[in-house]
């Protein structure tokens, strides 16, 4: 029982670190980057490429990575999703799956298909063991302390960032009326250049993190931990930041739950049902905002 | 804006779906390589074999025989098709230089482990006017192209595809890998054999043909042979990662053995989890599980006793294993894995088919023969009980009529990071 429950909260950890990103860009450019969870894989490799093959130390390999990503996310927003500013929305999340594709076979160019085992860049804490003259010890592993240490700091650091600096303020405003903001003399285009800046150099963190945890590493990687992130955001209330925070975690605790009690078979399936009702209760997520439209 | 914020969520969740499915073949590419790991089966479809030629020699193979490969080169699996492609080569060298008057002539085409991409590189192959195709090498783009093929009288043999849908009511695709329901059936065997577990785990990926085959007839033969199962877990595509609720339900029913059938990549994690654990049974896998030491940067240690069942051990001390394995070693700087091992046999096994039919028909001569009189030639060969070939993936090779292989499975173990028969 504790054993799912700590399995589930280490898996619920990376999905909240990953959604956190999500939300991010969502809440202030309000579009679906699907390409965010391809991000991720990318920092994944560059993380992996500085410290094995470059053999970089670890916080330099995950400064590169951050910093790839980074470059990364400001060129994919510049290209492919700016000249799609006025466009319907429609357009831009259809976009977006395309550069999901494109970084994929890109990376399925550069780094070929064939795994690579990642290895842990966050042990320089321990693993915490608990009940171990038991017989059933319960390992926390340093991947999982690390994955929510980090995303407890990112969350509060974020929304500290959107709350206080002048930048998170733009930030805000450009996500509340975008011509309004504009009028009052901010840079809308710059400000949304650094939210992406922002949500892919967090994703470059969730890579490692993600990649430390579950140490395979191929250009798929990114895909279905981008999905389940997406639907934790949306659990949690898109745009909120402490909601990502929870439906990444409450996601990773009921996936692990359902396939402990309930079926092996079925655990994706209950996982989206409980979205299904959650969103049907309360159709922003948990922790939601309610819009409201003004005309 | 309530509204349409959740429509713009919906649409958007929608589209994920889509997306997610669609990455999900893709990850089931890539993880899953070529789904048919363990079998070569070779089909050929050898254009020209006139009565003529047949009847007129004096035993004697002669001629040039346009030899096709399909496998993926690219993409997900392109390590079992590389490998294929590796093996093939090194067979049509030693043919070439030892036959003389009798040469291959052999064109790899690219299929990235897509059915549709395989067809167009099988119909590329028509127009270069194929004979005999060694391929597909995984299994879901050989049951379209061994489709066709049929209907066009070509002979195949698959060095890998190893699902029973591959060679069912096609009576010219044939296979050199062990079918996946013998795989399963062998497994059980083997263990129940070599008394290795009395508590036996499954976990298997309950959306993969090839990993529900396998576990399907382990399962049935387990029963028979009375392997205690205790455990029976399962895993898809996108809940890939984490595999702690299956490694527990395992270590809490006891089990002191783990079957694993699938491929490397699940199952890489599932040893570093169970590792983590502290959990340590005996793993045993199937011909998938081949490769796993070979993931760039994956700590050797974790696979360390695991079992897995191959027809091809590349530190085998037989004439033909080593005459192979240095082969391959010196052209391409690695040991061969099972697939290479495949490839090479399929080429050698169409050699020794045409041969044979030489030796005993009064000579062939394949120049110019369509492929569709080669088909036949090939099918009567191979179902003929006199007809065997010893090969690096088996020993006595010989072909039922509904194209699928006999031969006796090797167990490896992994010891000290290289694998070692048993």
């Amino acid at each position: 029982m504790l054993n799912y429950l700590i399995s589930g909260i280490s898996l619920g950890s990376v999905y909240a670190i990953i959604a956190l990103g999500y939300t991010m860009v969502y809440g202030i450019a309000k579009m679906l980057n699907f390409a965010h969870g391809d991000i991720i894989m990318v920092g994944g490799y560059a993380a992996f490429c500085a410290g094995t093959y470059l053999g970089w130390p670890v916080p330099l390999a995950i400064l590169f990575s951050m910093m790839i990503c980074t470059i990364l996310g400001i060129v994919i927003e510049k290209l492919a999703y700016k000249p799609l500013r006025n466009a319907t929305s429609l357009a831009v999340l259809i976009t977006a799956i395309g550069v999901s594709y494109l970084l994929q076979n890109l990376a399925l160019l550069i780094w070929t298909s064939n795994p690579k085992a990642f290895p842990n860049m966050v042990n320089f804490i321990p693993s915490i063991v608990l009940g171990k003259n038991s017989d059933n010890p319960i390992t926390i592993s340093s991947a999982t302390i690390v994955t929510i240490a980090a995303s407890i700091i990112i969350m509060v650091a974020l929304t500290l960032f959107t709350g206080k600096t002048k930048m998170g303020k733009a930030m805000r405003a450009v996500s509340e009326d975008k011509g309004a903001a504009q009028l009052m003399g901010i840079n809308v285009n710059a400000t949304i250049s650094v939210t992406f800046a922002i949500g892919s150099g967090l994703a470059a963190i969730a890579g490692v993190l993600l990649c430390s945890a579950y140490p395979t590493l191929m250009p798929t990687t990114g895909s279905m931990p981008g999905i389940k992130a997406f639907t934790a955001a949306v659990l949690g209330g898109i745009g909120s930041i402490p909601g990502a925070m929870l439906g990444g975690i409450l996601l990773g605790i009921l996936e692990k739950f359902a396939q402990a009690y309930i079926s092996t078979q079925l655990s994706d399936a209950i996982v989206f049902a409980a979205l299904i009702v959650v969103l049907l209760v309360k159709p922003t997520g948990l922790l939601g905002k309610k819009m409201t439209e003004k005309v | 804006m309530k509204k349409k914020l959740l429509s713009m969520i919906l649409a958007g969740a929608m589209a994920f779906s889509l997306a997610a499915c669609t990455s999900g073949n893709d990850t089931a590419g890539t993880e899953n390589k070529p789904e048919p790991a363990a079998t070569t089966e070779t089909t050929t479809d050898a254009g020209t074999e006139t009565a003529d030629a047949a009847t007129e020699g004096d035993g004697v193979l002669t001629g040039t025989l346009k030899v096709g490969m399909i496998g993926p080169l690219t993409g997900g699996a392109a390590l079992y098709g590389n490998a294929v492609d590796n093996g093939v080569k090194i067979a049509v060298d030693e043919i070439n230089a030892e036959a003389g008057s009798f040469q291959m002539d052999y064109n790899p085409q690219d299929d990235e482990h897509d059915a549709e991409k395989s067809v167009n590189a099988y119909n590329q192959l028509k127009d270069w006017g194929v004979q005999a195709i060694i391929g597909t090498v995984t299994t879901t783009p050989c049951i379209a192209v061994s489709a066709e093929a049929n209907s066009d009288r070509i002979f195949m043999l698959t060095p890998s595809a190893s699902a029973a849908d591959v060679t069912a009511n096609k009576d010219q695709t044939y296979q050199l890998c062990f079918s996946d329901p013998n795989q399963g059936s062998a497994s059980a065997q083997y263990i129940s054999e070599n008394s290795l577990a009395t508590k036996v785990a499954i976990i298997y990926k309950n959306d993969d043909a090839y990993s529900t085959g396998i576990y399907q007839t382990f399962k049935t033969k387990a029963a028979e042979l009375g392997l205690d199962v205790v455990s029976e877990t399962t895993f898809m595509d996108g809940s890939d990662t984490d595999f702690t609720v299956q490694l527990t339900a395992a270590k809490d029913a006891g089990a002191d053995l783990v079957f694993l059938p699938m491929y490397y990549t699940p199952a890489s994690l599932i040893l570093s989890q169970a590792n983590a654990m502290g959990y340590a049974p005996t793993f045993f896998g199937v011909d998938g599980m081949d490769g796993i030491l070979g993931i760039e940067g994956f700590d050797t240690s974790l696979a360390e006793g695991v079992i897995l069942l191959t027809p091809f051990a590349a530190d085998a001390t037989d004439d033909l294993t080593v005459n192979f394995v240095s082969k391959f070693e010196a052209a391409y700087g690695e040991t061969p894995i099972q697939f290479a091992a495949d490839g090479y046999d399929c080429a050698k096994v169409i050699y020794a088919a045409l041969k044979f039919y030489a030796e005993n028909n009064g000579g062939l001569n394949v120049d110019g023969m369509s492929a569709s009189d080669l088909c036949d030639i090939l099918i009567q060969v191979l179902s003929n009980p006199a007809f065997s070939v010893d090969g690096v993936t088996g020993e006595q090779m010989q072909w039922s009529a509904n194209g699928e292989v006999n031969k006796a499975p090797k167990g490896m173990v992994i010891q000290n990071g290289v694998y070692v028969g048993l």
